[in-house]
């Protein structure tokens, strides 16, 4: 298992967000989350990338206890992500907003820094490579130079995914990438979430765009009020009558044709 | 050497041609005597604009580093005998160390909390440079042993127009070095989203700590320079009205502009001079001249005059 959560509780103000759940990540697949709003989805994902410790329970990363340890800590370890709110470094052209995702990979001391050694000069144009890279990946690379600041909603989404890409992480957290989205956008981000699994990286997808989640995901996990609910395949996620109750809050036909 | 004939320090080629190309013109020695105070602070205004401009954390105290760079200079020549030159590494090193001891708690805070808890800190140095009377000699200040290379004593306005200026070049490079590198994009993107940085690998916390050292850096050799050009030094160094000038210079100028810095530095330590002639109204037009500039130019003077040239105004 690349990245396990056991028994994985937090709480705020009294309200249990995530309440015990337990689940397992195959690697090289694509792994989703869904459930209705509230349902604690993204608050499981700040558990995984350390932005929140749990109260209770356990995360494993590679097999490794994970519990409680920084978010650079995690990310230094192959662990990325992408947020449902960008998080986007607006005072950044586009490649420069991927180069930070090279972080990780990049080892120059601040002395060798301030003097601009040599070694600096490789280091940023092996950087440079690799960002314009992740942003061919996405269908960015004409936008390289521009400003984040002057790139629309749906070219912002991609660029915190090539971010993360250029980076290589070994599980890659995508918090409703397709939000916003029109279909067509909707289909690249199929090509480009399966580009990424051939490459070996495990993809960990929480998504409303129910047509997305049923394409794409190998696993399906699904939440309801901070609890587990189900886990499945597509076919068995949506044949699960718990499921289609919960997610719409009656069981109809019309729910049943909302999961795809 | 290529280095150095590349885009990145083009602007700073364009300030070194400024700065030797001035001093013919200067009618007296006095006018000397500003360009050094000029160089003098910009310098330390570019230490404090890495922090402020880049990384993004306002620091309310840095004038504690001038006052500690300043007194190791007055203190350990005079009363260890130790020569002045190696005090003003010395003086760095200390403002470096006090800088990252005190600034491991505090970067953990964000926002005004920062800002609130480095005023503190600029206080309690000015506080203690009143205090400790034996050794500082109190408010009154004590006299700075002039600077010595080897045989060479360094005194006059002229020789500290250059040496303060060829500093600030040398300052301003490492400063844009450090800006197109690894360090200076984790710190750019620090400034934008904490969050963001950290799931990307950037360790916050320690980025935020490295450059206030740089910067405490920066501040120490600024007052180093400063006692020793001036040869007379008070607390008021370390005092609060400092820091907020040092702050004024780093906005004026233009957040995260390297070249701004010289010219926040510039402005602020001309304006009061020539304002002199206006006697009880100096303040008030200092502080009526320096609103329209924040109104007017609100990106700080560089940014916004090289938007102008640049056709596109925001």
């Amino acid at each position: 298992m690349i990245l396990e959560a056991e028994r994985l509780s937090i709480a705020f103000g009294g309200v249990r967000a995530v309440d015990e759940v337990s689940l397992s990540v195959q690697p090289g697949l694509v792994f989703s989350i869904i459930g209705p709003n509230g349902a604690g989805k993204t608050t499981l994902l700040n558990l995984f990338s350390g932005l929140y410790a749990p109260m209770d329970g356990r995360v494993r990363l590679a097999g490794e206890d994970v519990t409680g340890l920084a978010p650079d800590w995690l990310a230094r370890r192959g662990l990325s992500r992408t947020f449902q709110n960008l998080q986007i470094f607006f005072r950044m052209t586009a490649l420069e907003n991927v180069m930070v995702g090279r972080h990780r990979h990049e080892a120059t001391g601040i002395l060798s820094e301030l003097l601009h050694l040599p070694l600096v000069d490789r280091q940023n144009r092996r950087t440079r490579e690799a960002a314009r890279a992740a942003l061919a990946r996405v269908g960015l690379e004409t936008e390289a130079d521009r400003p984040a600041s002057a790139l629309p909603y749906g070219a912002l989404k991609r660029l915190e995914i090539a971010r993360a890409l250029a980076s290589e992480p070994t599980v890659l957290l995508l918090d409703e990438p397709a939000a916003g989205c029109n279909p067509v956008e909707t289909n690249e981000l199929d090509g480009v979430i399966r580009s990424m699994v051939e490459d070996g990286v495990t993809v960990v997808l929480v998504e409303h765009d129910m047509r997305l989640v049923m394409n794409i995901s190998d696993r399906i996990h699904v939440l309801a009020n901070g609890r587990t609910l189900a886990e499945g395949t597509a076919a068995e996620v949506r044949s699960n009558s718990a499921v289609v109750e919960a997610y719409l809050g009656v069981g109809s036909q019309e729910a049943v044709h909302a999961l795809g | 050497m290529r280095a150095l004939l590349s885009h990145r320090l083009a602007g700073l080629a364009a300030i070194a041609a400024i700065t030797v190309l001035l001093p013919p013109f200067f009618p007296s020695l006095y006018y000397y005597r500003v360009g050094a105070l000029v160089f003098i602070f910009a310098l330390a205004a570019v230490g404090l604009n890495l922090l402020m401009g880049f990384a993004g954390q306002v620091s309310l105290g840095h004038a504690g580093f001038l006052g500690i760079g300043g007194y190791a200079v007055a203190i350990a020549p005079t009363y260890l005998g130790l020569p002045s030159w190696t005090c003003i590494f010395g003086g760095a090193l200390l403002s470096g160390l006090v800088a990252f001891l005190v600034g491991r708690p505090i970067l953990r805070l964000k926002g005004h909390y920062l800002a609130v808890a480095t005023l503190g800190f600029g206080v309690l140095v000015a506080i203690v440079l009143t205090n400790e009377a034996v050794w500082t000699g109190g408010p009154d200040g004590m006299s700075v042993p002039q600077l010595t290379l080897f045989t060479w004593r360094v005194r006059g306005s002229d020789t500290w127009y250059w040496i303060a200026a060829a500093s600030f070049l040398l300052g301003a490079t490492l400063a844009l070095n450090l800006v197109d590198s690894p360090t200076g994009r984790a710190l750019k993107a620090i400034h934008d989203s904490e969050v963001a940085s950290s799931v990307l690998g950037v360790d916050v916390a320690r980025q935020k700590l490295a450059i206030f050292v740089v910067s405490a850096v920066y501040a120490s050799v600024a007052g180093s320079y400063l006692a020793l050009f001036n040869g007379h030094i008070t607390p008021d160094i370390s005092g609060f009205l400092r820091s907020i000038e040092l702050v004024a210079m780093v906005v004026l100028g233009g957040m995260g502009s390297v070249a701004g810095s010289l010219v926040g530095a510039a402005v602020l330590v001309v304006l009061p001079q020539i304002l002199t002639a206006l006697h009880d109204y100096e303040h008030m037009v200092l502080g009526l001249i320096l609103m329209g500039f924040m109104i007017f130019l609100r990106q700080g003077i560089m940014p916004s005059l090289i938007a102008v040239v640049a056709g596109r105004r925001t």
